[in-house]
This record gives C-alpha cells, sequence and structure tokens, in this order.
C-alpha cells in the first residue's frame, strides 16, 4: 500500500531555560513512527503535554515554541520534507498539508471577511485564481452545511458561531484541494450539540474529497467516531498503535485501557429528595445593559446531595451559580438557603452566609491568586473566617491538603508550580477550608484530562460523604451528570428546560432539547455518529 | 534570597545608589569645603586642591556635588514615593470600585493632565510659599497623575480576574483587594514606571531650579549646579557636565536595580524556576 505520510522514528527536542542553571535539553516527542495511506484518517490521541499536536506540526515541518524536529523523518509521498528549507517547505504548507487549529475563534483576523481568509493560501500558492477558488470555497460550505452558502464568505468572524468558525477553518483547509489535513481538536471548545454538527461535517467533507488526515484530540470516543487508526501517546512516546476497532474493543496496554473505561464513577440517586437546603424560586436576572439571561428559574437541592446543571454554553447555567453567590444579583424572585432568604446582592450578606456557600471555578489557573503560595491561598479563609493564625494555620492547611490528596510538601509552592490537576485541587481545599455547606462547581473539570478529571470527581464524591456537603454541578457533559448526580436541571437559553431526580430527567418521555442533547454525548461506540444521523435523518423526514 | 543570585548589573546598580546616599548622609563629614564657601577663583580646572575645580562663583565643585546629592535624592525620592502613593491608591480605588467614583476621580485626573505639568508647576509654586515640603507635594501631585493612568489600566485588569471576585465572594474588604490581590500582580510595570518617574522626578527638579523655584541658592542640587554652570560650557569648561554626569549614573543605577526587581516580580514562581 502506498503511504501518503509516513514518520520514521520522529524526535521533537526544546530547550529550557531555568534562571541560574545551565539551558536543559527536553525531549517532547521520542521515537515516534506511523504510516498514513491516502484518503485515511489517523488518530493520535493523548493527555496535555502528550505531544500529540507536536507531531501534528511536524508534518508541517513546524516546531512550535522553541521545539526543533532533531531526528527522524517526514517523508510526504516519498520525500523527506524536513531538509526542504524555509521556501521549499512554503510550497508545502497551506497547499499540500493544511492546519485546522483547535480556537477557530483566535485563529481568523477578525479584521478581514471569511471568504478572504478561507481562499487566501489557496490563491497565493497559484493553485486557483480568485474566481475559481471562490467556487471552490462555496461548494465547500455546501458540503460542510453552512447556512446560506453564497452570503457566508461575506461575513465577518464575529458574526458567526463558534461551530460555524470552525467549519468554516476547514473549509480554509480543504480549499486548496490539499492531500492531508491536521486537525488539532477542532471540536473540543464547541458544545456537544455544536460538536456533532461539526464532525458529521468533517468526518462528510473528508469522504467526499478524500482526502488523508490527522485527527489530534484527547476525547477516544470522537476519534472513534472518525479514524481508521488510532495512536495512543504518553509523555511523548507512543503507547499503542493500532485500528480503531482494536483500540477500542481490545486494547492492549494499560494505559489505553484506563482511557476507554475513564468514567467508572457511578453513584445511586439518594432515595430521599426532601431536607431541602437551597431553593431557588422563580429567579430571573439580567445583566447590567438590561439583557435577560434567566426567566423565571426554580429548582431545589436537598442536604447532602448533588443537583447537576447542564446545557450549552450561553444556557444561563453558570450564570444561575452566580445568582445564587450574590455576585450578578436576581431582579425577580428569592433565593432561600437553609431556610433564610438571601439578599440579591453579595455586598449585603454576612460574613457567615458568604462562608457556607462556596464556588470553584472552571479555570484553576485564573481562580487563584498567582503571587500567593498554597498556604497563603488555603489560609486565607482560615484567617478570615476562623481566625485561624501561625501553628494552628499551618497545622489545619496541612490537614487539608492531605484531605485533598496532596500532602504538606506543596504548601510553599505557587500555582504555576502545580499541575492543572493539582490546581484544581487546591481550589478545592480553599472551598473546604470556609467549612462550606454547598459548594457551586462550575465546570471544575471540563479542562482538565479525562484520567485527571476523573480524580477531581472521585475526590469531590469523597468530600461529600466526608464532610456532608451539598454541590450544585454545572456540567456540559451528560456522562458526569450520570455518575454524580441525585437531581438534574436541563438548561437552555435561560430557561429551565427539565428538572427532577437524575432517574427521571434521564429517562424518557424526553423534550426535544434533552432529547437533542443526549443525543449528542459521543459514545465510545464505532458508527455512533452515523446512527445518530441516520436518526435525525429520519426525524427530519417525519416532519 | 541568596545574594549570588543578584545578578552583576544590579550589583553596580546597588553600589552606585550606596555611594549616593552615603555622601548625602555624611557630607558634613566628607566634603572636603562648605557648601556655599567660596574657596578659590572661578572655574579652576580639576586636579590640585579641588578635585573636580570650581564652579562659577569659585566654590568647590566636589563639595557641592556630595552636597547636592543630599537635595536632589532626598527630594527627588520623596516625590516619588509620595506621587505613586497617591497615584496608586486613588488609581486602584477607582479601578476596584468603579462607577461613579471611577468617573469623577478619572475625569480629574484628565483635567489635571491637560494642563502642561511645567506650567502648572510654575503657577502653584509661584503662589505658595518657598518651602522644600510644599516643592515635594507639587511635583508629587503633578506626577501622580501619569501614575493614575498607568496605575488605573493595570489594576483594571487585574480586578476582572476570577481570583479577585473569589476574595470578593469571601467577604474581602477594598483594603486588601487592592493591597493583596491586585497589588502583587501589578508591581511589574509599576515598579518599571517608578524607575523612570525618578529620573524624571530629578529633572523636574533640576528644570525647576533652573528655573528659580526649585531649591534655593546658596543650597547645592545637582540640577541647579548644571544650571549655573551652564554658561562655561560655551568656554571649554566642564563644570556643567560633572553634576549632569552625576544625575545620569545616578538614573541609570536606580533603573538597573528596577529591571533586576523587575524580572523576580514577574516571575510567577517567587523567583525560581523558569519564568
Amino acid at each position: 500500500m502506498h503511504n501518503l505520510l509516513s514518520v520514521k522514528n520522529l524526535k521533537i527536542e526544546a530547550t529550557s531555560y531555568p534562571p541560574g542553571a545551565p539551558p536543559r535539553r527536553v525531549t517532547l516527542v521520542d521515537n515516534v513512527s506511523f504510516d498514513l495511506a491516502k484518503g485515511k484518517v489517523l488518530g493520535l490521541i493523548g493527555e496535555s503535554g502528550a505531544g500529540k499536536s507536536t507531531i501534528g506540526l511536524s508534518a508541517l515541518a513546524y516546531g512550535r515554541g522553541g521545539a526543533e524536529i532533531t531526528g527522524g523523518q517526514v517523508l510526504l509521498d516519498g520525500t523527506d520534507i524536513l531538509p526542504l528549507g524555509k521556501s521549499g517547505i512554503r510550497k508545502i504548507r497551506g497547499a499540500r498539508v493544511c492546519y485546522v487549529a483547535q480556537s477557530a475563534a483566535a485563529a481568523f483576523n477578525p479584521a478581514h471577511k471569511l471568504g478572504n481568509q478561507v481562499i487566501e493560501a489557496t490563491v497565493m500558492h497559484g493553485l486557483m485564481s480568485r474566481e475559481e477558488a471562490r467556487k471552490r470555497a462555496l461548494y465547500l460550505f455546501q458540503v460542510l452545511g453552512l447556512p446560506n452558502p453564497e452570503t457566508f464568505g461575506d461575513r465577518f468572524p464575529h458574526q458567526v458561531s463558534g461551530g460555524q468558525l470552525q467549519r468554516a477553518m476547514t473549509a480554509m483547509a480543504l480549499c486548496s484541494n490539499p492531500e492531508l489535513i491536521i486537525f488539532d481538536e477542532p471540536t473540543t471548545a464547541l458544545d456537544v450539540t455544536t460538536q456533532i454538527d461539526v464532525l458529521a461535517a468533517i468526518k462528510h467533507a473528508i469522504e467526499a474529497t478524500g482526502t488523508a488526515a490527522l485527527y489530534i484530540t484527547h476525547d477516544l470516543a470522537v476519534v472513534a467516531q472518525i479514524s481508521d487508526d488510532i495512536m495512543v501517546l504518553r509523555h511523548g512516546k507512543m503507547v499503542e498503535y493500532g485500528a480503531v476497532q482494536q483500540i477500542i474493543e481490545a486494547p492492549r496496554e494499560d494505559y489505553t485501557r484506563a482511557l476507554v473505561n475513564v468514567r467508572q464513577t457511578a453513584r445511586e440517586e439518594a432515595p430521599d429528595q426532601t431536607n431541602t437546603l437551597l431553593k431557588v424560586e422563580h429567579v430571573s436576572a439580567q445583566y447590567s445593559n438590561g439583557f435577560k439571561v434567566l426567566h423565571d428559574v426554580s429548582l431545589h437541592l436537598p442536604k447532602g446531595q448533588t443537583l447537576a446543571i447542564v446545557g450549552e454554553s450561553g444556557s444561563g447555567k453558570s450564570t444561575l451559580a452566580r445568582v445564587v453567590t450574590g455576585l450578578l444579583p436576581h431582579t425577580e424572585g428569592r433565593v432561600v438557603f437553609d431556610g433564610k432568604e438571601m439578599t440579591p446582592s453579595l455586598n449585603k450578606r454576612s460574613r457567615d452566609d458568604l462562608r457556607r456557600i462556596q464556588l470553584i471555578y472552571q479555570m484553576a489557573d485564573t481562580a487563584m491568586n498567582p503571587r500567593q503560595t498554597v498556604r497563603d491561598i488555603i489560609g486565607r479563609p482560615l484567617t478570615f473566617y476562623d481566625g485561624l493564625r501561625g501553628a494552628a494555620k499551618t497545622a489545619r492547611v496541612k490537614e487539608l491538603l492531605d484531605q485533598i490528596e496532596m500532602g504538606s510538601g506543596f504548601v510553599d509552592r505557587y500555582p504555576a508550580e502545580l499541575s492543572g490537576g493539582q490546581k484544581q485541587r487546591v481550589a478545592i481545599a480553599r472551598a473546604l477550608a470556609a467549612k462550606p455547606e454547598l459548594i457551586l462547581c462550575d465546570e471544575p473539570t471540563s479542562a482538565l484530562d479525562p484520567l485527571v478529571a476523573e480524580g477531581i470527581l472521585k475526590l469531590l464524591l469523597r468530600l461529600q460523604e466526608e464532610e456532608q456537603l451539598s454541590y450544585v454541578f454545572i456540567t456540559h457533559d451528560i456522562g458526569i451528570v450520570r455518575a454524580i448526580a441525585d437531581s438534574v436541571a436541563v438548561m437552555h437559553r435561560g430557561n429551565l428546560v427539565r428538572f427532577g431526580p437524575k432517574s427521571k430527567v434521564l429517562a424518557p418521555p424526553f423534550d426535544d432539547y434533552t432529547d437533542l442533547l443526549l443525543k449528542s454525548v459521543p459514545e465510545m461506540e464505532i458508527g455512533w455518529l452515523e446512527k445518530v444521523l441516520a436518526t435525525r435523518k429520519m426525524a427530519s423526514a417525519d416532519n | 534570597m541568596r545574594l549570588r543570585s543578584i545578578p552583576l548589573s544590579a550589583w553596580i546598580g546597588i553600589l552606585g545608589i550606596a555611594i549616593a546616599i552615603f555622601a548625602a548622609i555624611f557630607a558634613d563629614f566628607i566634603a572636603p569645603y562648605g557648601e556655599g564657601e567660596i574657596v578659590g577663583d572661578i572655574w579652576l580646572p580639576m586636579g590640585g586642591d579641588f578635585l573636580l575645580g570650581t564652579d562659577n562663583l569659585g566654590r568647590d565643585l566636589l563639595s557641592r556635588l556630595i552636597f547636592g546629592a543630599r537635595t536632589t535624592i532626598s527630594v527627588a525620592l520623596a516625590a516619588s514615593i509620595l506621587c505613586f502613593s497617591l497615584g496608586m491608591i486613588l488609581s486602584f480605588t477607582a479601578a476596584v470600585t468603579g462607577g461613579v467614583v471611577d468617573q469623577v476621580l478619572s475625569r480629574l485626573n484628565d483635567l489635571m493632565m491637560s494642563v502642561p505639568a511645567l506650567i502648572l508647576a510654575l503657577v502653584i509654586l509661584a503662589v505658595l510659599p518657598q518651602n522644600i515640603f510644599i516643592l515635594i507635594t507639587v511635583m508629587a501631585v503633578i506626577d501622580s497623575t501619569r501614575v493614575y493612568r498607568l496605575g488605573r489600566a493595570v489594576a483594571l485588569d487585574v480586578a476582572v480576574m476570577e481570583f479577585v471576585e473569589a476574595a470578593k465572594l469571601r467577604g474581602e474588604g477594598k483594603i486588601w483587594i487592592i493591597f493583596r490581590e491586585i497589588l502583587p500582580n501589578t508591581l511589574s510595570p509599576l515598579l518599571a514606571e517608578f524607575g523612570l518617574r525618578f529620573a524624571f522626578s530629578i529633572l523636574f527638579l533640576s528644570t525647576l531650579s533652573f528655573l528659580g523655584l526649585g531649591i534655593q541658592p546658596p543650597a547645592a542640587d545637582w540640577g541647579g549646579m548644571v544650571k549655573d554652570n551652564k554658561d562655561g560650557i560655551i568656554f571649554g569648561i566642564s563644570a556643567a557636565l560633572v553634576p549632569g554626569g552625576a544625575i545620569a549614573a545616578l538614573a541609570v543605577c536606580v533603573n538597573l536595580v528596577v529591571d533586576w526587581l523587575l524580572k523576580r516580580t514577574s516571575s510567577l514562581k517567587g523567583g525560581r524556576g523558569d519564568a
């Protein structure tokens, strides 16, 4: 079989410069080899730092952020592209090999119309005239299912949605009729309901144009839908490489098995859902510019249980958490906590009321002051609420660090010296330090790798048992909801669509939106995408 | 902090500042002659009894340089510190509070900035009594408008971060938020500005002295000494260059130290590990 792309013993290194110490060589990718035939899709999968993007970019002979390709070969159609030099490689980039970035919103120039950006590389390479390129773009917009393909190119990036932008980026990559496209996590930043459309569009476009692709992602369920082969990477080394079928159904390595069976946490819902701790009654809220973000939302959470709020971005789920904390005062309705009505605005709440409700943010990076050590971060609530100082405070900080399974060796570290999962654990410890009764978790695991996220979920569940905590858990991941929730609220555009115990909300009969949401969650099953799309088509044919 | 981790450039800066401060403190003991004492002919060349020569009235240049260090450094430093305290507290309050407070403070600041600094200083100093404290205050208030602008811009960036929100959620007061959450994260640009402002303060003081509204004769200050001796340059006499060089050297030294502090404060790992 003729291989379009053949990577042999690839080695990529970078130099790091720790101050006060001599520069150090770091190996990012070590001895990775794979082959990709024409028209096939290879999925590269692994957690962050596994070197998947770095490998993907090597097919463009590009090293990001000081990374250098120091060994091996990258053969494109039999020619090694690494020694080609700047002008040689320029003929390949954007013409024969194209790249689709993770964040289309950041990758498009906001000052130019989409149409011009989509055809820019193709025209620049002289592959087509401007007119031909426009026709090709129009065809691709149709293939990718973009609305109003004739006028789509006249819009600016901010005028279209995230999912459409990602498809426009795919159109840009496909425009020059490349032999190979590198998709670098193209759907990671999208909602599940959007992700499925983009996935279907990408899959259809690949099949229609016969191009080969490298598909980089951390989500095994996604890659199972789109790839022919899968390579599992960890710490820059290959863990396992094989056909999709084999990886999903009969993984050989322990790490792959862990990835496949990542969601093991599961909990039955609590039978008794009385004894209400938090009650939200007919709450509406709006931004200061008068934009209404919540419409008449009512729900409640029993003591010691978990309420999951699901919905896509913009559905108002985080806003609801902000209303409960008082960061965004509600304009109508009541928020009742432990039988006591909370004032809408945070400034008027007593210190004890503030202590009892804590919030954990999605991005632990920005939620902690980068200039404070772990001791300061966790210790401040202890001093602030309980007046702990000196040895008593240090002892309690260590106790909390043990509780989040990190140990006292971390007390003097700064957030920048922690990994993503450790940061989120410290954020949890900070919330715990206040001895709260309710913790609002705003997508605490969505920025983390699956295995790390699983660890955080387990920690949260254990803490709930130990401390009798109640959680409001905001997420867009139905899998997490199934695993940890007692009751579920589904939100859509600021409205509460569905609310009740987990067993009722996640069981038919569904309303249209919940149905769509549930069906959009990728499952680790080959052929899932086709199945969902087929049922959708049938549904639309019925209408 | 280990002394060995301080780079050579910072050591040079520290040394320069130490010499200047030493001279300022012990001026009475180390200066060979008095501050206003006329000891010889005018504009004597360097060497002999007078290490750096004499000035336009026949005073010893070295002695005046040493005494001048006292006034120049103390006035410029006091003005810079006051100016920063004022500018930062006001700008951070505006950024954290927002709303009407922010609007009022910012517009007042714009109003002050719309009048050229030198003219504003001249008018105010001409009206108020000639007094070193008033001089420092006027310099500080006028310069603080620039600090306010910078401070508000950097503080606004930090004030919208989630950790500030988390602090508000905890119920922290404004003082804590300003000094513990925002200030440490804005220190880098502010320190850089401080180095620059200090140099500008020396120059501003020199300008005022030159116009007769700064340090009053016979007290020595470096800017005033440049003015006194500027006519000598036409005759090839280098007396004006000596205090000029001293101003430049001090400004460079301050900035060398600030650069090093900047590297330390911009590190998110407390100055260890790579940043």
